[in-house]
């Protein structure tokens, strides 16, 4: 306190100019709702770095079969069941990276120099002796296609049939809802079933699956909207100047609620890629030698006790994308649902 | 109220009805026979047994006898596994999924009510984010996954409970965490967003201006309102229950419905297929059932007036 000696100067206490006209002046720049909803976004860590992670998983599912150098059906059978080795990494002693395998008695044996093999396998092999780095790849890459396509689908469909059945209103609501009804009382797990039993495992009669029985929330969602919104002006003045009813849809009412559309999109991805994993599991996924991280998982369950590493990678992948997808999916709710609004 | 319970009884049998019908036809359009070993059987003989099975009936026919005696209890006989009755073979499976499902419910529900109030109490504190954490995890892990790796670290590798089977109570310890997990996810998270708008309501501060003590404010004045719409998640809870047997089942080879299930599924035994699905959906339409109606009773502030605006 004492050595610190501030100068009070007279102009310091001359009379404020208070100018009434800039009490309205707007200081901050203005921003429309997206802006507003990625300052949100921005301030929830988890899901920028989920977002992040996403991308990266994305970017390594595409390009990493290329700078791999190995096709996912080759099989090189004296190469089967290979641990992982991945250059640079061997040499850290504590990475499981070294190309060796614990055996039963606790004694560690480099295979690779048993075998001869001059490769690096990053993820190593499996019983055939494919390349399971680029097999999780290709794997991941199914995955999320089934999974956006699903989600894309259910969006789809839950969009039209929940405008429909919220802007008409009346009768015909009232029977689109009694159908819902009825058929969010199926547990989706018996539809999805039955679906692929009849249809035949493969990628599009998985995504229909999946879409056909995520559309309900969807539609829920939306009807819901669709109902509070249809009475406000911004819709009589469209329909005053003689605007359609499909236009008043898509074109009014539709954007104004993106946000939720958005939000119960990104929730229905993560749960595709689970259904589409826990299919395989149960014997209902794709046919070799198509693979996605759900079949790929099932194979290495086979075999978990003699080699665990074939189950490890694409469990980390599929566990990484799921809680990635949760989070920003949570995020996104939170940034974009106005009760949230702080 | 007895409009309403007619209503959704109604509604109920709808569904039922819609459910059995369309598992029937659904089964019927699948390609080839149900039979073990029908490639090596004569044109002939596999006449006869479809004769035997009532299989060369028309199908309108084959619809009205299943329906008839689906409402009788009957499933079927099983194609696979030993020309049981699939009523049999269902109830003799019943007990291990029963106890482990209500197992993983209580054990999941109370972890969960636990995390999530200890989330909101905390809010916005590294305990608040471990809970959360633990729930994103719970939610987004496959349960097959985390059953796997389960019954690997602690099963093989630590040698701590028994691997595989159903024998004892300690058998069921694995399986009871693995499905309880999805469980432990929704609870906790529900309850914490419950809890935290709970606190904020003008009785809770009334309590604390009386010097009601910390505990007391939690437990009997917030915890009793944030367990209300808690019964909301039963439903989805239970579907996760239904998902998950079929998975854990498979993985510690239980003997129970979810097992059975699975093994159908791979020999395309369509009667099992069929007694599951239709088992399956009566539980979660009652249990749907069920929920409506306590939610109304335990919350006054709902009227059960059939949907009506």
């Amino acid at each position: 306190m004492a050595n610190s000696q501030i100068k009070l100067t007279k102009d310091k206490f001359a009379p404020a100019i208070i100018d009434s006209s800039l009490g309205e002046a707007i200081d901050k720049p203005s921003l429309n709702a997206w802006q507003d909803a990625w300052l949100r976004v921005r301030k929830n860590k988890a899901a920028i770095v989920s977002m992040v992670v996403i991308v990266l998983v994305i970017l390594l599912a595409f390009t990493g079969p290329l700078f791999s150098g190995k096709e996912a059906k080759t099989q090189t059978l004296p190469h089967n069941n290979l641990p992982s080795r991945i250059p640079v990494l061997e040499n850290i002693s504590w990475l499981p990276f070294d190309g060796m395998r614990t055996l039963n008695n606790g004694t560690q044996v480099d295979i690779y120099e048993q075998k001869g093999i001059e490769e690096y396998y990053w993820f190593g092999t499996d019983g055939l002796g494919r390349d399971l780095f680029t097999r999780v790849c290709e794997g991941t890459q199914i995955s999320l296609y089934i999974a956006f396509l699903a989600a894309l689908l259910d969006m789809l469909i839950g969009v039209t049939y929940g405008a429909v059945s919220g802007y008409f209103g009346g009768r015909l609501d009232n029977y689109m809802q009694r159908f819902t009804e009825i058929l969010s009382s199926i547990p989706n797990l018996v539809i999805v079933i039955l679906m692929i039993l009849v249809f035949k495992p493969g990628i599009v009669s998985i995504t229909l699956a999946l879409a056909l029985t995520g559309w309900v929330s969807m539609a829920r969602v939306v009807r819901a909207q669709t109902m509070k919104m249809k009475e406000q002006e911004f819709v009589l003045a469209s329909r005053t100047l003689g605007a359609s009813n499909a236009k008043i849809i898509f074109k009014h009412l539709l954007p104004n609620m993106v946000g939720v559309i958005l939000i119960n999109t990104m929730f229905s991805i993560p749960n595709a890629i689970f259904f589409e994993a826990f299919l395989s599991f149960i014997g209902l996924g794709l046919q070799d030698p198509l693979a996605s991280l759900g079949t790929l998982i099932d194979d290495g369950f086979k075999t978990l006790r003699l080699y665990p590493h074939i189950v490890i990678y694409p469990a980390i992948f599929i566990s990484l994308i799921m809680i990635c997808f949760n989070m920003i999916a949570d995020g996104l709710r939170d940034a974009l649902d106005p009760k949230m609004r702080d | 109220m007895a409009k309403y319970l007619l209503k959704r009884a109604f509604y109920m049998i709808i569904t039922l009805f819609v459910i059995i019908s369309l598992t029937f036809f659904l089964m019927k359009l699948i390609p080839g026979t149900p039979f073990a070993s029908a490639s090596k059987l004569q044109p002939e003989q596999l006449t006869i047994m479809k004769e035997k099975y009532g299989l060369d009936e028309p199908l309108m026919v084959q619809y009205a006898k299943y329906m008839g005696n689906v409402v009788q209890g009957d499933l079927g006989t099983s194609f696979q596994f030993n020309n049981v009755p699939v009523t049999e073979l269902l109830t003799s499976r019943i007990g291990p999924s029963m106890q482990l499902g209500f197992q993983a419910m209580f054990f999941g529900t109370i972890i969960g009510i636990f995390l999530g109030v200890i989330g909101a109490l905390k809010q916005n504190t590294w305990v608040d984010y471990g809970s959360t954490f633990i729930a994103v995890l719970g939610k987004s892990i496959p349960n097959f996954v985390f059953a796997g790796l389960l019954q690997y670290y602690i099963g093989v590798k630590m040698g701590w409970l028994p691997v595989l089977f159903w024998k004892g109570w300690e058998y069921s310890i694995m399986p009871t965490i693995a499905l309880s997990m999805f469980p432990i996810a929704i609870t906790a998270r529900f309850i914490r967003t419950e809890m935290i708008d709970v606190l904020g309501s003008d009785y809770i501060t009334l309590a604390k201006a009386k010097g009601a003590n910390y505990f007391e404010i939690a437990f009997k004045h917030g915890l009793r309102n944030a367990l209300i719409p808690v019964i909301t998640v039963i439903g989805p809870l239970a579907v996760g229950m239904m998902t998950g047997s079929l998975v854990v089942e498979k993985i510690f080879a239980i003997p129970g419905i979810g097992d059975q299930f699975v093994k159908s599924i791979q020999v395309n035994d369509y009667s099992v297929i069929m007694g599951t699905t239709v088992l399956f959906s009566v539980l979660f339409v009652i249990i749907i059932l069920v929920i409506d109606i306590l939610y109304g009773v335990i919350d006054p502030r709902i009227r059960l007036s059939g949907g009506k605006k």
